[in-house]
């Protein structure tokens, strides 16, 4: 079956156990929030980082699908495609 | 990396804008500091939990882009957990998230494993397992006044818990709504801000809506209480029924830190600021507020503080240890943190140039066990 990668920065490999991508199976097209559930499902304090508890992505946290921020498309029911690329990218925030 | 083991120490536990400090000290003069934990998240709340035969620190943590969480510790930070699936989150149906973590206390002796927690949105939280998981309290969430209560410049939540040796009177205070008491462990709740001043409302005697800063219980007196408001030091002798004024002999009645004695009534502290319109020590002179009639005198205590100073204090950087004579110990957001060993009379600079002070909590321990790593 094809897969999906989700790549993680650095600063939150070890929460997903060192690994710097995830891979989800995907058969045709999938929603970015179905792909982060399906990510991070063995991984519950990453999932937290990324979205709240209503599900909502967290303000400063961006996630990429071929080089487009999802708020700029159709949020996290944009949808992905195997073979695509998905990046999960922290704003430059804070002081 | 050397290990001190003693059979009773001191633990001090300063959360800043961008990380933890951890120290431990012998004598509350020298002390060997570990840190940053959490670099580059802030910790507003910090609960040091020393029932059950352990110290647990647990820690309100939140970072800008990740979000909040509590962690806590049972090695004095050399290792730190996280629950799974979170300690505190709103369960379904409540279409909220938690934004921060801004108080953490662990319940009486009688009720070990206990602890409360409050948050923003205003919300108060319980655990009954040593801080590991919290419940949402139902009570204050759905209460009628919710959609009325404001927003504070540091945000709309709960931010102080008080309970009796009962357990069944519970005092909140928020910012903006005033203190909320229970007098059914927390089920039910209603305002009680009669005598504080809300000068900013039209209003100014409302039923709630006050902005409390910090609520504190006397030691020994059952139903006395302490407040710091937006302007406005008050004392309560009846269980909040009412509060009247007790800011007279201070240098400004604005400020955020109300601490209260470990075992003796009347004794209490504040860290007046001049105004809300201006921030800062009275003439830029930092000093802690000492009475130990309930209000009705007070004491300037500076002996040890830095002559000029214009760094605010917020309301949780300032604690008390359960010592004889008590600890008294505050940070500011210039980054300094000051402990004094006999209840303010003196007080020695224990770290300097921190981030933004925002929560410090001490305690006595035994065998307390810290690795030295880092001057401050």
């Amino acid at each position: 079956m094809a897969e999906i990668s989700v790549v993680l920065p650095s600063v939150l490999q070890p929460l997903a156990g060192g690994q710097s991508y995830l891979t989800a199976p995907a058969d045709g097209t999938v929603t970015v929030g179905w792909l982060l559930d399906s990510v991070t499902g063995d991984y519950p304090v990453l999932a937290r980082r990324l979205r709240d508890e209503t599900g909502a992505l967290r303000r400063y946290v961006n996630i990429y699908v071929n080089g487009d921020e999802v708020r700029r498309l159709q949020g996290l029911d944009t949808e992905v495609a195997a073979g695509q690329e998905v990046l999960i990218i922290q704003s430059v925030a804070g002081g | 990396m050397g290990c001190m083991a003693t059979p009773e120490s001191y633990v001090l536990a300063i959360g800043t804008k961008k990380g933890l400090w951890l120290a431990t000290s012998q004598d509350r003069k020298q002390w060997s500091f570990t840190g940053p934990h959490f670099l580059m998240s802030e910790i507003p709340s910090i609960g040091i939990d020393t029932r059950d035969g352990r110290t647990r620190i647990m820690v309100g943590v939140r970072s800008e882009h990740w979000g909040p969480t509590v962690a806590h510790s049972d090695d004095l930070g050399a290792t730190w957990t996280e629950p799974e699936q979170g300690a505190i989150k709103f369960p379904d149906g409540t279409d909220a998230a938690v934004e921060r973590i801004w108080q953490i206390y662990p319940d009486a002796d009688s009720r070990p494993g206990v602890v409360w927690a409050g948050a923003e949105p205003i919300s108060v939280w319980k655990s009954t397992d040593g801080g590991e998981h919290f419940e949402l309290n139902r009570g204050l969430w759905d209460h009628p006044h919710r959609s009325e209560w404001g927003a504070g410049y540091g945000g709309a939540a709960a931010h102080s818990i008080v309970v009796n040796t009962s357990g069944d009177n519970v005092h909140v205070a928020m910012s903006t709504g005033g203190v909320y008491r229970s007098l059914d462990g927390g089920s039910s709740w209603e305002p009680r801000n009669k005598g504080i001043s809300a000068y900013f409302m039209p209003d100014p005697n409302p039923e709630f809506g006050q902005c409390v800063h910090k609520i504190a219980a006397d030691a020994a007196v059952e139903g006395r209480l302490y407040a710091q408001n937006h302007h406005g030091v008050y004392r309560s002798d009846d269980n909040a029924e009412n509060w009247e004024s007790i800011a007279e002999g201070l240098p400004a009645d604005f400020g955020f830190v109300m601490l209260t004695h470990p075992r003796r009534a009347g004794t209490a502290w504040v860290i007046p600021l001049k105004a809300d319109g201006e921030r800062i020590p009275p003439e830029g002179k930092l000093a802690v507020h000492r009475t130990d009639d309930a209000g009705g005198t007070w004491k300037r205590l500076d002996a040890g503080l830095p002559q000029s100073e214009y760094n605010a204090v917020l309301r949780d950087a300032a604690a008390v240890d359960s010592a004889e004579p008590a600890g008294v110990y505050f940070g500011t957001r210039g980054g300094s943190v000051y402990a004094s060993a006999d209840e303010g009379e003196s007080f020695d600079e224990v770290a300097s140039h921190l981030p933004d002070v925002l929560c410090v909590r001490a305690a006595v321990v035994a065998d307390a066990k810290v690795a030295a790593t880092v001057s401050v």
